[in-house]
């Protein structure tokens, strides 16, 4: 076995393990750390490793969730560094984080990496906490709330013709039956299409059904490199392609019913190309998933979000790395030959990371 | 939220210099498992730590996980009212806020028992007298006025002991 030639970067990087928290509206008692030392205990019994395997670790987690200042540090107790570790952190959702660790493992002198994300969306008000991610000057100062932009962005999609509120309930039903088989999922089942447009709007035009749920949660994941990859898995998920891209902040100057971003992040990764089985997409609002779709170009052949996506579940900051685990899962379970993971941050889908994974 | 713009003689508004944005959030502050087990035991009048089951260090506070070993503190440990003072510092700055009379002492006490020191005021004691290696011990407020709050521990106090050999807390410096 060997793993397929990557589109980018000389060294080939796998998805070898996954684990993530139960996906909860209130964890409850249990603190970040708490929250995490199981997810990091699971992720490196997976593979038989220990935190003493892994040359890089890295993750991605907001202050601004917790209220605490430097609470990313706080969490490394939930891996133990020490002896001093080699460790970075980003202010984004632990997609970004597994970025740079597969940058970071395109140097030849470590061969796996310890990649997390973690949030508890409950602690504090996110209508509120998301608009200070706004430009500080003319947008934050009207503390926008997430769903009426939201909002904004699908009264411009349904004025384009493209969707209408009976799709979005379709998709909405239709990612919360697919997370009747996630048991780590919070909100699943079946819905009736027609009872969803009876509801009444929340912020027109977004009934509750198009709303992600507010979740707390965790999730992990190892790379690692070339043979280290067939020693710790059957069938590693080879990240063959992958890159991120961003538009500008001021959310006025997009068009956006549109994402060049994906569009550009997809292009390069090699997500046009075809072949894709399945896709696990993180769009958060049902009205986003037609933007995403769109700018990737998934046709109705693509298996969209099997793990009910993160309508089903949206843990603020790990839900983008959750996309690359579910995706990498398909193909370490030997269900799928070639996934597509993408990732959003920023409000209206502002910055776009797109992974494609692969089988050997 | 206001904006100031610069007046020119001719009543003409020039352009914007700064503006203020207040911005104040809300939070449930969630304390954890471990860590709620210890404010409860201050409620209770006494220090309750936990151990690492791999390296067997006992932390207080305990936060749930050993920082070094990265695996669960699962054993509670009660540790003893009594401490050494491994470091201090002589408070002489007035500052806003300020509850105690300065001169005083903030030290480091390392409770026994326990392998992370935390910081705590030494009176009972003039302030030049202070030492490494001094043997203290805790002074609650009386237990009608006990709460999950370090505030429980009134300070620390000289208990008569001879001074700890400094090989016995040199780790912990």
């Amino acid at each position: 076995m060997s793993p397929p030639t990557p589109r980018q970067g000389h060294r080939p990087v796998a998805v070898v393990s996954f684990a993530q928290a139960d996906n909860l509206r209130r964890e409850g008692a249990r603190n970040e750390v708490e929250m995490l030392l199981p997810v990091i205990g699971e992720v490196f019994a997976n593979v038989g490793i220990t935190k003493d395997d892994v040359g890089f670790i890295c993750s991605g987690s907001t202050d601004y969730l917790v209220g605490g200042p430097f609470s990313f540090v706080t969490a490394l107790d939930a891996v133990g560094v020490w002896p001093p570790r080699s460790e970075s952190h980003v202010e984004m959702d632990a997609a970004w984080a597994l970025y740079e660790a597969w940058v970071r493992l395109q140097e030849d002198d470590i061969d796996a990496a310890l990649v997390y994300g973690f949030g508890k969306s409950s602690l504090g008000n996110l209508g509120e906490i998301f608009a200070l991610q706004l430009d500080p000057y003319v947008m934050a100062p009207l503390w926008p709330d997430p769903v009426s932009l939201a909002a904004l962005q699908a009264r411009a999609l349904l004025d384009s013709g493209r969707t209408t509120e009976q799709e979005l309930a379709e998709i909405a039903a239709r990612n919360r039956r697919r997370a009747l088989t996630n048991p780590n999922a919070q909100v699943a089942g079946e819905f009736d299409v027609a009872e969803l447009l009876a509801e009444d709007y929340v912020v027109s035009p977004l009934r509750r059904h198009t709303l992600p749920p507010i979740t707390d949660g965790a999730c992990a994941i190892v790379l690692a490199v070339g043979g280290r990859a067939y020693e710790l898995a059957e069938r590693p998920a080879w990240i063959t392609g992958i890159d991120h891209r961003v538009e500008t902040h001021a959310i006025g100057a997009r068009d956006l019913t549109h994402s060049p971003s994906t569009r550009k992040a997809g292009e390069i990764a090699g997500a046009l190309d075809g072949g894709i089985d399945i896709a696990e997409l993180h769009a958060p609002f049902a009205s986003q998933e037609v933007v995403v779709r769109d700018a990737l170009s998934l046709g109705d052949n693509v298996d969209v979000n099997p793990s009910g996506g993160v309508l089903a579940a949206n843990p603020i900051m790990s839900a983008g790395l959750a996309r690359i685990g579910e995706a990498a899962s398909r193909i370490l379970d030997g269900t799928a030959g070639r996934a597509l993971a993408h990732a959003t941050s920023g409000p209206l889908l502002q910055q776009n990371l797109v992974a494609v994974l692969e089988r050997g | 939220m206001s904006d100031t713009a610069t007046e020119t003689e001719g009543g003409e508004r020039g352009p914007v210099t700064h503006l203020a944005t207040p911005i104040r959030l809300e939070y449930n502050f969630t304390a954890g498992i471990a860590q709620s087990r210890y404010l409860r035991g201050l409620a209770e009048g006494k220090f309750i730590g936990q151990r690492c089951p791999v390296c067997h260090k006992v932390y207080v506070p305990a936060r749930g996980s050993c920082p070094t070993d990265g695996v669960a503190t699962t054993d509670e440990v009660v540790l003893s009212n009594s401490g050494t003072v491994t470091t201090y510092c002589i408070v002489n700055v007035p500052f806003a806020g300020q509850t105690i009379e300065i001169p005083y002492i903030c030290a480091q006490v390392l409770l026994d028992g326990a392998n992370l020191s935390f910081m705590g005021l030494i009176q009972e004691i003039p302030t030049d007298e202070v030492r490494m290696g001094m043997r203290v011990e805790a002074v609650w407020v009386p237990d009608d006025e006990l709460g999950p709050t370090l505030a429980s521990v009134k300070y620390f106090r000289p208990n008569g002991e001879p001074d700890a050999d400094y090989e016995t807390y040199k780790e912990y410096l």
